[in-house]
């Protein structure tokens, strides 16, 4: 995988977000301050905005791009949430130029880490990272079991919406979400949504990049 | 949604337009997004620098100027500020004796001031940051992300500010404005809610005969649905729960604050069932503020927010402050 194919992935991820605004301010506005589809719009469109302009060579430095541009124009909770873990991830893929299925596996727990870090988060939570840390478990199980990178992000956005769903059983205990209580069992989190969105993006870019790659055999 | 807006895109942009064209004793810098006194940062002085999602005017860029902030960092509306605005604006007060932050406890604006704290240590500042959660709705426990800070921010940045300006140094001042967090407290009623510009929809629905008790300034929900009652009915939920969380003594300064959509008659009527329950549980009010400080658009409901004031405190509240929002004595 190469910068071109991060920067789809991202291109990717904001067309998704942007289309899914509406729906993640609905669910934000059950337990939140309804703004969460509307900064993450915002943020992602920052992303793609910044990527196109400065033109980033390697995949670890479209992830930091990213990160940037999260924590700089998102606000909220999410932008240094969402941007922490990017900035994370691109430590781990360094300077490569093609970074294989494994490294990223690793960059994805290690945005993972970041966000719990700064987040003070657990699973169970009923955040973000009940759709992330069971992605980042699903896709390492795909690679250990010698799987490909189409099946572990097709398994870690999977096992993400897995998440997500159970977050609607969950009562909130970070974030703005947690003041509501009892109140927040039976609603899926918004944060949880959102990573939703970007995995699955994720994985529709892979999937796209290995058919590519089967045209040209 | 009817509201007196150009574009939903660019409602806080216009805002600051309007800011500053209002106030020519505010410097408003519409590319890093803050406001701060138009004479610069005072040489020697410890500037304060607070902010938050917009909606909540005249919080924060209203309590701008002498004796009170040094900079306000408004984000989009009730979402937090961004670090770049927070460093931006720390850096454009800093007057050489250190910078202090006063965060509303909201997760947003915690970790947004947090990372701009960082970013500005690196760049040699002095910083230091008072985390204002006097909401008393809110059970905090290791499980919770913490109360929430409303109407005591207010508090925090007039006593703060006064002391700065009388020439405290940083830790000095933030000791000052911990103290006044640790002695405030506060809980909020809503009677309808609010729709922010960019989602064009209200937060959350309550039904004619319903208030939400304890709500937070951000349109979120507060912790339990009830029946309208009186306002001395409300009163008295408001303040036992404010009482059973700090036993209330002595004298005493109240807000009684409105949300944005409650007209100063009914903000008096509340004045008066508090000054009622207060005397009755004999406890007296020797400074008050009745109005609009921190609003949540045009929601309906008010806060009340109380600090035990001590003596030093009381000359504090009391020195010259002209803001926008808050002026006298000067």
């Amino acid at each position: 995988m190469d910068a071109s194919m991060f920067r789809a992935w991202i291109h990717e991820a904001a067309r998704s977000v942007t289309e899914n605004a509406d729906h993640l301010t609905r669910l934000d506005s059950a337990v939140g301050d309804a703004d969460h589809g509307i900064n993450m719009r915002r943020g992602l469109q920052a992303a793609v905005a910044m990527l196109d302009e400065t033109d980033p060579s390697t995949p670890g430095a479209v992830l930091a791009t990213v990160g940037r541009a999260l924590i700089s124009k998102t606000g909220g909770a999410s932008g240094p949430l969402y941007g922490t873990g990017f900035r994370q991830a691109a430590r781990t893929l360094g300077e490569d130029h093609d970074v294989s299925a494994a490294q990223l596996g690793a960059a994805l727990a290690a945005a993972l880490t970041g966000i719990q870090r700064i987040g003070a988060a657990l699973e169970g939570d009923k955040t973000l990272i009940d759709a992330l840390s069971p992605a980042v478990t699903a896709y390492q199980a795909v690679i250990d079991t010698g799987g490909d990178l189409t099946k572990a992000t097709r398994a870690a956005s999977d096992a993400a919406v897995w998440g997500l769903k159970q977050t609607a059983g969950m009562q909130a205990r970070k974030g703005r979400a947690s003041y509501l209580g009892a109140r927040t069992i039976g609603h899926e989190d918004p944060g949880a949504a959102s990573t939703v969105l970007i995995l699955a993006a994720l994985a529709t870019v892979s999937s796209a990049g290995e058919r590519r790659a089967e045209d040209h055999q | 949604m009817k509201k007196l807006i150009n574009s939903p895109d660019h409602v806080l942009d216009d805002a600051l337009v309007g800011v500053a064209a209002a106030h020519p004793s505010l410097r408003v810098n519409t590319s890093d997004r803050y406001i701060a006194r138009a004479g610069g940062p005072t040489p020697g002085k410890v500037g304060l620098v607070s902010g938050g999602g917009s909606g909540h005017e005249p919080l924060h860029g209203g309590f701008v100027g002498h004796g009170m902030l040094d900079a306000a960092c408004p984000g989009e509306v009730f979402t937090s500020p961004v670090p770049d605005q927070i460093l931006a604006a720390t850096r454009a007060v800093d007057g050489g004796a250190g910078v202090l932050h006063i965060v509303k406890n909201y997760t947003g604006d915690v970790l947004n001031f947090q990372m701009a704290a960082e970013l500005a240590a690196d760049d040699g500042m002095r910083v230091e940051g008072v985390v204002v959660n006097d909401d008393v709705a809110v059970e905090n426990s290791t499980w919770t992300a913490g109360r929430r800070g409303t109407g005591a921010t207010v508090f925090v940045e007039k006593i703060a500010g006064a002391a700065a300006e009388l020439g405290a140094d940083l830790g000095t001042a933030a000791a000052l404005g911990q103290e006044v967090n640790d002695r405030s407290r506060s809980f909020g009623v809503a009677l309808t809610p609010c729709t922010v510009p960019a989602s064009g929809k209200p937060g959350f629905e309550l039904g004619e005969d319903e208030v939400e008790l304890g709500v937070g300034i951000h349109g979120e929900p507060g912790r339990a649905r009830a029946r309208l009652a009186s306002a001395r009915e409300i009163v008295g939920v408001a303040l036992d729960a404010i009482h059973t969380d700090m036993p209330l003594s002595g004298g005493v300064l109240v807000m009684v604050n409105g949300l944005g959509g409650t007209p100063l008659i009914e903000l008096y009527v509340v004045y008066a069932a508090v000054a009622e329950w207060l005397a009755g549980h004999g406890v007296w009010i020797t400074r008050n503020l009745v109005g609009n400080y921190v609003t949540s658009l045009e929601m309906a409901g008010c806060t009340i927010t109380v600090c035990l004031l001590t003596p030093q405190l009381t000359h504090l509240w009391d020195a010259p402050v002209v803001t926008p929002a808050l002026r006298w004595g000067r």
